[in-house]
């Protein structure tokens, strides 16, 4: 079962590093179509809330200028393994995906 | 009549009441409800703009302490790899800006409580130009800046 959104979450000597990959286009809204010639209409993550078990650890907010299927790691200080990592994205056309995952 | 004058009033203290009431109700971080997403940032074609309008101020000391980690030749402007570190304390924000883009402030990331100021992901280029991480302390703003080499640029032109 593909995730939208994979996740992996390492504790090491007291700090999580997290790294999550999203499946996104992130159009920009500046590129055409090469058949048609129209604008091919901005479509991208805005925010992404990153929570530890369920305290927010980070919050992003995005423009389309993050690239497409877009990256992320960020660290924390704390996390055990079995804590739960929960990431969350909304987009600009109000759509959203939630993806978790176990620090290991 | 005084309903609709008081109902005014309160709307207008910008809503700090309602941003009170949630954050002592314990339901909200302060940073996820003020964090509504900065349009005006986004759409700025100037950095200094961007700044203002994201973080208040435009004046950040260039320090040392801020590390870009960034390839000094992209191969594909569509796809730049940066990591932003620092040895900062009291870190609250980054921002991710690509100096060259027609809309330069390209990311921010509001850290926790607990959260180092750490950041990596990957950004569209549209042509050479500086990439500036601006970092947001308590007593202001912190930034650096690399340069990188675009070979293709980034926005699919």
């Amino acid at each position: 079962m593909a995730s939208k959104i994979k996740i992996r979450a390492k504790s090491k000597n007291g700090v999580t590093t997290v790294k999550s990959l999203m499946s996104h286009v992130m159009e920009t809204g500046l590129r055409k179509d090469q058949q048609t010639g129209d604008l091919i209409p901005a479509h991208f993550i805005q925010e992404v809330t990153a929570k530890w078990n369920d305290q927010v650890v980070m919050t992003a907010n995005w423009s389309g200028g993050v690239s497409k299927n877009p990256y992320l790691s960020f660290k924390f200080n704390g996390g055990e393994p079995g804590d739960t990592i929960e990431i969350a994205w909304v987009d600009n056309t109000g759509a959203s995906e939630t993806g978790t995952a176990e620090i290991k | 009549m005084i309903d609709a004058k008081r109902r005014l009033l309160l709307k207008g203290s910008l809503g700090a009441g309602a941003v009170g009431l949630a954050v002592g109700a314990g339901l909200l971080a302060p940073r996820a409800v003020l964090a509504a997403w900065p349009e005006a940032a986004f759409k700025a074609t100037d950095t200094a703009t961007a700044l203002t309008d994201l973080m208040g101020s435009d004046a950040a000391e260039t320090s040392d302490a801020v590390k870009i980690k960034a390839p000094d030749i992209a191969e594909n402007g569509a796809v730049v790899p940066v990591t932003v570190e620092g040895d900062i304390e009291g870190a609250k924000s980054i921002a991710i800006i690509a100096s060259g883009n027609n809309t330069p402030l390209i990311a921010s990331f509001d850290l926790g409580e607990n959260t180092l100021p750490f950041v990596s992901t990957r950004i569209k280029m549209a042509k050479t130009a500086d990439v500036v991480a601006v970092v947001q302390t308590d007593s202001g703003l912190l930034s650096n800046a690399k340069s990188v080499k675009v070979t293709i640029g980034g926005c699919g032109g």
